[in-house]
């Protein structure tokens, strides 16, 4: 099966080291969520499922679609901003 | 000393060059702002575009700007399991110089058009993240910014922030998007050999194709899957509904997989190298979806105002003309020297209401509601259409009488007459 790391590594990105754009809310919110639909549908595949029910988020890879903030709806559980002026994806051919 | 403006854009899109470009011609004082290291660095689209706005504000855009091809051919697939019947149209008059489609590479074409603004006397600020527009007395009198000392002030602010507008809903214009307003396109660039991609596309000098597909390669979402090719790659994506999606429970890039892995698709792209994967929300609230797009001392362009018309493939040329449209209210605004406050920008809204925008939007209001609730669409008359064509086509010796009998006898398997007859009626129901 494809991973997502094949597709991403081909991108061109300025990461903002230690500063992510994103951020869980409250990950015991996330522990209790039953689909944690956002380690599904991120196209980035910046959420994952941990061993224990929680979901950690390494927002390096990026493509800033704003997908997990519209789907995270009921729980509203995502802090999602714009990473700072000049970092984050950087889009070659768009 | 605070730094004033006749006019602050937010974003370098073509929604946001358009009102700035419009603003900077009429010897306003603008000032545009843009998160990406260069503009286009942000931003993502299919793409096609269409020419005609852009052309109404550089008539001779051919001669300079980064087009890849001309769109001579277009193809409309529907798909079935590894099957698909398609039409085909191409238009051999069309050249360069009177196409008015192409198919363009966004961050080169975004960087271009804002040069042009540039030219014009817009200040464009790159790395730059608008955090929060600043109000006084309710009303929009600049932008805060993540640079140090960053505030900027104007008499009015047109944000043109994209689909997500986080500063249109932080300031309280408009509500959360609900995953049904909004499908996620995800797509790659594929780069093949010049002279490969001309004979596998049967295209010479600057021809170029176009195909959109749907059919079950969706599994049922609502949503459309594309190819189009550029000079010397293609770029291959689909897009589907969120609310769709989160309900299949699959990864969107396992999607893109699938559809490159289709018979009629792997061929078409074979050997070529991957260069960029990209993903993008876009808006499909449609006419219903649009929030408020003006107020207190400011407006709403493009994607941020959810005007894209996704059953034509149609957004940037509604951004481009949504842009030049508000721009041209401020311009108006300005000569008469009345007050950028809500009343005098709902002159807006009217020119909105006397453009193709509004008036396409609203002819389609119905439509995503229809293939929302009404799923055969997607499913049944796919395969309908696919195994009418298979049958029909197949030289079996069975005479051609009992044929038509038995496909008309599997159609009706199917769908009913009467479902067919209601689905046809809500059909065109909703593009009247």
């Amino acid at each position: 099966m494809i991973q997502v790391e094949e597709k991403l590594y081909q991108n061109r990105y300025r990461v903002d080291e230690g500063r992510p754009h994103i951020k869980i809310k409250d990950r015991e919110i996330c522990s209790l969520c039953s689909h944690k639909i956002c380690t599904v549908l991120c196209p980035a595949g910046c959420y994952r499922k941990g061993t224990d029910s929680a979901v950690s988020l390494i927002t390096d890879g990026c493509l800033e679609c704003g997908t997990c903030q519209v789907i995270c709806l009921e729980h509203k559980n995502i802090l999602w901003e714009y990473p700072r002026g000049g970092y984050g994806i950087l889009y070659k051919f768009g | 000393m605070k730094e004033k403006f006749d006019c602050i854009v937010v974003g370098a899109g073509p929604g946001g060059t358009a009102a700035a470009y419009t603003l900077a011609k009429a010897g306003l004082n603008v000032i545009q702002l843009e998160r990406g290291e260069y503009p286009g660095s942000k931003n993502v689209q299919g793409a096609v575009l269409y020419a005609h706005s852009l052309e109404k504000m550089i008539p001779d855009f051919r001669k300079d700007a980064p087009l890849e091809r001309f769109v001579a051919e277009q193809r409309i697939w529907i798909v079935d399991g590894d099957s698909y019947v398609g039409t085909t149209h191409r238009a051999n008059s069309l050249n360069w110089q009177t196409a008015d489609r192409y198919t363009i590479l966004r961050a080169q074409f975004d960087r271009w058009f804002s040069k042009k603004a540039q030219e014009a006397g817009v200040l464009l600020i790159c790395e730059t993240t608008v955090t929060d527009l600043i109000k006084e007395n309710n009303r929009v009198i600049g932008v805060r910014t993540d640079r140090e000392e960053g505030d900027l002030y104007a008499d009015v602010v047109i944000l043109a922030d994209g689909v997500n507008s986080l500063l249109a809903r932080k300031a309280g214009f408009r509500r959360d998007i609900l995953p049904h307003e909004v499908a996620l396109g995800v797509k790659e660039t594929v780069f093949i050999a010049q002279e490969t991609l001309e004979n596998r596309f049967g295209v010479v000098d600057n021809q170029g194709v176009a195909i959109e597909i749907v059919g079950t390669i969706t599994q049922g979402m609502l949503g459309t899957a594309f190819l189009y090719t550029n000079k010397e790659s293609v770029s291959i994506g689909m897009g589907c509904l969120l609310a769709d999606l989160k309900k299949k429970n699959i990864p969107p890039f396992e999607f893109l997989e699938s559809l490159k892995n289709h018979p009629a698709i792997k061929p078409l792209i074979s050997g070529g190298e991957t260069k960029e994967y990209a993903a993008h929300l876009i808006p499909e609230g449609g006419y219903h979806g649009i929030p408020q797009i003006y107020g207190e001392g400011w407006m709403v362009v493009g994607d941020a105002a959810m005007f894209v018309n996704s059953i034509h493939r149609e957004g940037s040329n509604l951004a481009m003309e949504t842009g030049m449209l508000a721009a041209q209210t401020v311009i108006e605004i300005k000569k008469r020297g009345g007050a950028f406050n809500k009343e005098q920008l709902s002159l807006y809204r009217d020119k909105l209401e006397n453009s193709f925008v509004l008036k396409d939007l609203r002819k389609y209001r119905k439509f995503h509601s229809v293939f929302r609730t009404n799923t055969h669409f997607l499913t049944t008359y796919p395969q309908i259409v696919n195994s009418s064509f298979f049958s029909l086509l197949k030289v079996d010796g069975t005479d051609k009488k009992t044929k038509e009998r038995e496909t008309f006898k599997n159609i009706l398997k199917k769908r009913s007459l009467t479902g067919i007859f209601q689905d046809a009626i809500q059909l065109w129901r909703a593009t009247r």
